[in-house]
């Protein structure tokens, strides 16, 4: 299961719940989390197959670490109940809602999952949920949906239905997106949850998918969606830390246990003091470092 | 459970298997296309009866294209297909995955 506060969120990969070959090979990119898609990636008429194919890989297939996630049909789809039941039943990590605007469709949502969880003997509280902010109205509620529940881990702008909403469609240089990446990445901070951006689906603009990713990775979301397994490695890079950023938080950790051997409450490093902020960002960087195998598992550089 | 119509559930699509079922009055019949059906020709037929055993159909003819699927994935697409077949879409089986 995930542990929401240290895990990293850098990729999760959208995967289409209908399609047995894509959903065999999910787990050997290398994404953080996988998405199975039973919403807008299944056609109307299959909407039963895909749930139970899904079902049947997360029961059946071994993903390692990569934490499994399941977008399933909105609340105001025949599909939602049984959505939900089957996921909790096949023991999901995360459970994401789309097109959420408010907390209540949260809520409903968590008494959902906890009486399935007591249905199929699962422990109570063990599915997590997130939300997809798709509209206008999502994006100014997300402060509240972020908070809507204990199980929430993550928020995620999905821009496609919310450019249309906003009367515009995407640009290459992302103005249109502003307002609602802001948002939606303070909603997540204030509540401590995850953020992650929006797809980018043109796969023939390497440069604009590196703009794009270097512009969140800049503003402090946690990740990206994608739906190209060829972008989890393009993402990776550019949150891979410096040689100059690893260094910095390796002598931040050392000053930190240095101080602790010698019960000493305040941290100095080369004359000035470490507070929490600055001691909270070395361990991120840490984080980073191991997961793109720049240090080993006692935190030595590897790189060069 | 008798089967109340023909059904049909997967592509043929690599990796997917296309299970299609009708009524029938002698037993669960298969006819099963693969390539692999030397090897593994008995193992897919055993997953497919074992899921029909399991929704309580005794009765049904069933033909099956498989492209190369995991045993998973013929369990997922014989549950599919049954479901559909008994119209029980709906309300599913929740015991029997």
């Amino acid at each position: 299961m995930s542990d929401s506060a240290t895990r990293l969120r850098r990729t999760m990969m959208f995967v289409p719940g209908n399609n047995p070959a894509m959903i065999k090979d999910a787990g050997i990119y290398g994404a953080d989390s996988v998405m199975f898609d039973l919403e807008d990636g299944v056609s109307l008429a299959e909407k039963d197959a895909a749930r139970y194919l899904v079902y049947e890989a997360l029961t059946n297939i071994d993903y390692g670490d990569t934490e499994l996630v399941v977008r399933i049909n909105g609340a105001d789809t025949p599909f939602y109940d049984n959505d939900i039941k089957a996921m909790v039943k096949a023991g999901v990590d995360v459970i994401r809602l789309p097109k959420v605007e408010s907390a209540e469709m949260i809520q409903d949502l968590e008494v959902k999952v906890a009486a399935a969880e007591k249905e199929f003997d699962k422990p109570a509280g063990s599915i997590n949920l997130m939300a997809a902010i798709e509209s206008a109205q999502g994006v100014l509620s997300a402060a509240e949906i972020a908070k809507a529940s204990k199980r929430m881990i993550g928020i995620a702008l999905s821009a496609e239905d919310y450019t249309t909403d906003m009367k515009t469609h995407r640009y290459s240089d992302g103005a249109e997106l502003f307002f609602a990446r802001n948002m939606i990445l303070h909603a997540a901070r204030a509540a401590k949850i995850a953020a992650f951006d929006t797809v980018f689906t043109n796969m023939d603009d390497p440069e604009g998918f590196y703009r794009e990713t270097k512009l969140i990775h800049q503003l402090g979301f946690d990740g990206k969606s994608l739906v190209n397994p060829r972008q989890v490695e393009m993402v990776n890079k550019v949150y891979e830390p410096t040689k100059k950023e690893i260094l910095n938080a390796q002598n931040v950790i050392a000053a930190i246990a240095q101080a602790q051997k010698k019960g000493s409450g305040v941290i100095s490093m080369d004359g000035q003091m470490v507070d929490r902020p600055v001691a909270l960002r070395a361990q991120r960087v840490m984080m980073l470092a191991k997961a793109a195998h720049l240090v080993d598992e006692e935190g030595n550089y590897l790189g060069e | 459970m008798e089967i109340k119509r023909i059904a049909t559930a997967g592509t043929l699509e690599s990796s997917d298997i296309q299970i299609t079922i009708a009524p029938g009055n002698n037993g669960l019949q298969i006819e099963l296309q693969s390539d692999v059906i030397k090897q593994f020709g008995a193992q897919i037929k055993q997953t497919i009866i074992d899921v029909l055993t399991n929704y309580g159909v005794q009765n049904a003819q069933i033909k099956a294209v498989d492209k190369g699927a995991l045993d998973l994935v013929i369990k997922a697409r014989a549950i599919a297909a049954v479901q559909r077949a008994l119209e029980i879409s709906e309300e599913p089986r929740w015991e029997v995955l």
